[in-house]
């Protein structure tokens, strides 16, 4: 108790110092927290990319921290609060497992704003949080899965049994079901989100079963470097970024991540005072999700579906869960023409109907 | 020309000379890398070292010392027994995930009961968990002749696997929207491990560390299991002729280790990190190896060590973000440490000699 009193003055004492009240900013500075190190090609980088986007933007007007590589609890926890206690006006926390941590540190400093990703607690009024529809563009990959595959076989790397990995192989089979209706899909664990020994075993665990178009929610390009030692046979996508140095071998195309648009519009809402706690869920259409260049591997018929899906998404006419669609057990989900309200989407524990295997429990 | 040669005896004076003096080099080596980088060397030092003990924010960060600290030297006790008798138990890690799933699994178990006795059965069951999973390198090499080393490090992954299996699976938080994680213990009193003592960082982990070095040291200097680890690992031959059975002591030591290591992850899931979740081992059970050499495998020692290697942490954390040093210029500082004090560790055992025509 004596702490969180201790902590609260010395941040109002902060706040006082710069002047900050609801008004808007003079300056603001803005921290980021990193679960892996930037240069890891993939999610960090991404964030980083967003956060270098902020300093482009509002240049003087914003001072940019990170910290790298932070653990998951308590390092976290201490982490935030030194942010917090250095001056931070908005901390972007950018994994899930930081959500408990800033949750509790958000409760210690009312007076500085807290955006966790991928989460969904906000416990005090300075906390929001904010994720991308990526299921959006695994509808994009499971057409160019559907169309490209010859063995009918497509495989999907899963990190951890959640919702938003599960969304996006229900989205991504979905899609390729529909454009061909043999296709067989095989979900493989890898129970982490970058390891590139663990991802390059399951990309071959898939190959050997015959699999020749690979989808991976890890975040290492391990995967595709597997995919490369086939001579052409089996292709994949770039993951989180671009991946663009795969783009003469199996990379086709590529789920980007970009945070950039969405960093850029909270700290200036900050700076000009319009700033309010928010819950965000932004996909193709707010630019937040990208879909990198389809390479010329795809024939020009199925680039051009996929692009129309992805601009279709775009306009807001097509949903990729659009029913009918049922359950795995046979139930039913979604009756004709309804689509996926989001608590279906964020609480998602179920393959639809025609995936096999079970769901690790 | 310089030559190496072997002490009669391992010199006293730099066998506590080493770790100052492995201290004073990295610092040095370590400021000429931060100057490389361009950054102001003084700069840096004085962030690493300095400023979480005497520096604005100190009031905070000294309670998180304690923090860093207790776990790390919990572990490294345990493990400085076993090192001083010639058992390597390398897999810490995996007894600190086990004990923190074994004490989080009776917690969760009777949740939301509330009694005073949950959380001391919590600690026995963590405990219990530690000491069980380095039971199995200790019984396969006693029975089986296998190596330790190999069996208690393959079985930290295999207990990252189970981790993985409890934070999506059975110790899942039924109310969690199917996220991964248990539920967290800050919000469930009884089971909860609470700061004792928040300015000072102090938890039952914390005194936990503090208790077990004095007892481990009082072990060693006084007690005949302690003469008889000793013994074992200078003179393993005269053990054997002293009665001591090489089976009985890695058992022992084994046992020791683990369960220690298996009650600074119960503290820890029930304190600071406050939930299993799928991340939640961050290396504790590795970087005590460092710390029970740098303590010189003396309990006393290790708290103090402890503690040295916490600062890094907590400080370098500091210099990361507050002066944009990169996380991997962190590492390498605390890598320099191990290696400096191995390096300089060569004197104990050994002096330089001018040799002069020699070849």
């Amino acid at each position: 108790m004596k702490r969180r009193n201790l902590l609260a003055s010395a941040a109002m004492g902060l706040m006082l110092a710069s002047g900050a009240f609801a008004q808007g900013m003079d300056k603001v500075k803005a921290c980021f927290v990193y679960v892996g190190p930037i240069g890891d090609g993939g999610w960090t980088f991404q964030h980083h990319q967003g956060a270098m986007a902020v300093q482009e933007e509002f240049g003087d007007k914003v001072e940019i921290q990170y910290q790298e590589s932070v653990p998951e609890g308590a390092d976290a926890e201490r982490v935030l609060t030194q942010m917090a206690l250095g001056g931070c006006n908005i901390i972007f926390t950018t994994s899930f497992g930081y959500m408990d941590a800033t949750n509790a540190v958000a409760a210690k400093f009312p007076d500085v704003k807290f955006e966790h990703a991928t989460g969904f607690k906000r416990d005090s009024a300075n906390v929001s949080t904010y994720n991308a529809r990526f299921y959006e563009g695994r509808a994009v990959e499971g057409v160019i899965a559907g169309r490209m595959t010859k063995s009918n076989k497509i495989g999907y790397i899963g990190s951890f049994p959640i919702p938003e990995v599960v969304m996006g192989i229900n989205s991504y089979y979905l899609a390729a079901k529909k454009v061909n209706p043999d296709v067989q899909l095989s979900v493989v664990w890898a129970f982490t989100w970058f390891d590139p020994a663990k991802e390059a075993d399951a990309a071959k665990a898939l190959i050997d079963q015959g699999v020749d178009v690979i989808a991976s929610h890890t975040d290492s390009t391990a995967v595709l470097a597997e995919a490369a030692k086939t001579d052409g046979k089996v292709i994949g996508f770039g993951q989180a970024s671009d991946m663009a140095e795969y783009k003469d071998g199996p990379r086709v195309t590529s789920i980007i991540d970009n945070w950039g648009p969405y960093y850029v519009k909270r700290v200036g809402a900050l700076l000009d005072g319009s700033y309010a706690q928010q819950d965000a869920w932004e996909g193709i259409a707010g630019g937040e999700v990208l879909i990198g260049e389809i390479t010329d591997k795809v024939p020009a018929e199925v680039k051009a579906e996929a692009e129309k899906l992805r601009d279709d998404i775009a306009a807001g006419t097509v949903h990729p869960f659009t029913g009918p669609i049922k359950k795995q057990d046979g139930s039913d989900w979604l009756a004709e023409g309804a689509t996926a309200p989001d608590g279906d989407l964020l609480g998602m524990n179920f393959y639809v109907e025609g995936i096999t295997g079970d769901i690790p429990q | 020309m310089l030559r190496l040669e072997k002490r009669p005896t391992p010199s006293r004076f730099w066998l506590y000379a080493t770790p100052p003096v492995a201290v004073i080099l990295t610092m040095i080596a370590g400021g000429i890398l931060f100057a490389a980088m361009g950054k102001n060397p003084f700069e840096v030092i004085r962030t690493i070292f300095w400023d979480p003990v005497f520096g604005e924010f100190a009031f905070y960060l000294r309670g998180q010392l304690l923090v860093k600290a207790g776990p790390l030297i919990l572990i490294a006790i345990g493990l400085a027994l076993g090192f001083r008798a010639g058992i390597w138990n390398i897999g810490a890690e995996g007894q600190y995930i086990m004990g923190a799933i074994f004490g989080a699994s009776v917690g969760l178990a009777v949740f939301p009961t509330e009694s005073r006795w949950i959380f001391p059965l919590m600690v026995v069951a963590g405990a219990f968990g530690g000491w069980l999973w380095a039971m199995i390198p200790a019984i396969l090499k006693t029975r089986f002749n296998t190596n330790e080393i190999l069996v208690s490090l393959m079985l930290v992954y295999v207990a990252e696997t189970i981790l993985a299996k409890a934070s999506t699976g059975f110790l899942k938080n039924p109310e969690g929207m199917g996220f991964p994680g248990s539920r967290n213990f800050s919000s469930y009193p009884a089971a909860q491990n609470a700061f004792l003592y928040e300015p000072l960082g102090l938890h039952w982990g914390g005194v936990a560390a503090l208790v077990t070095g004095v007892l481990a040291y009082i072990l060693l200097t006084r007690h005949q299991a302690g003469f008889q680890i000793r013994l074992a690992g200078q003179a393993p031959r005269a053990a054997r002729f002293h009665g001591v059975s090489p089976t009985r002591l890695v058992v022992l030591c084994m046992g020791i280790s683990g369960a220690l290591a298996g009650l600074a992850g119960m503290f820890e899931v029930t304190g600071p990190a406050g939930q299993i979740s799928i991340d939640f081992n961050t290396g504790y059970g590795f970087t005590a190896i460092i710390v029970a050499f740098l303590g010189r495998l003396n309990p006393l020692g290790i708290v103090l060590a402890g503690f040295l290697m916490a600062l890094t942490y907590v400080g370098g954390e500091m210099a990361s973000t507050n002066l944009g040093l990169p996380d991997a210029a962190i590492q390498v500082f605390q890598g320099m440490l191990l290696f400096f004090l191995l390096a300089v560790d060569v004197l104990t055992n050994y002096r330089f000699r001018l040799a002069v025509g020699a070849h």
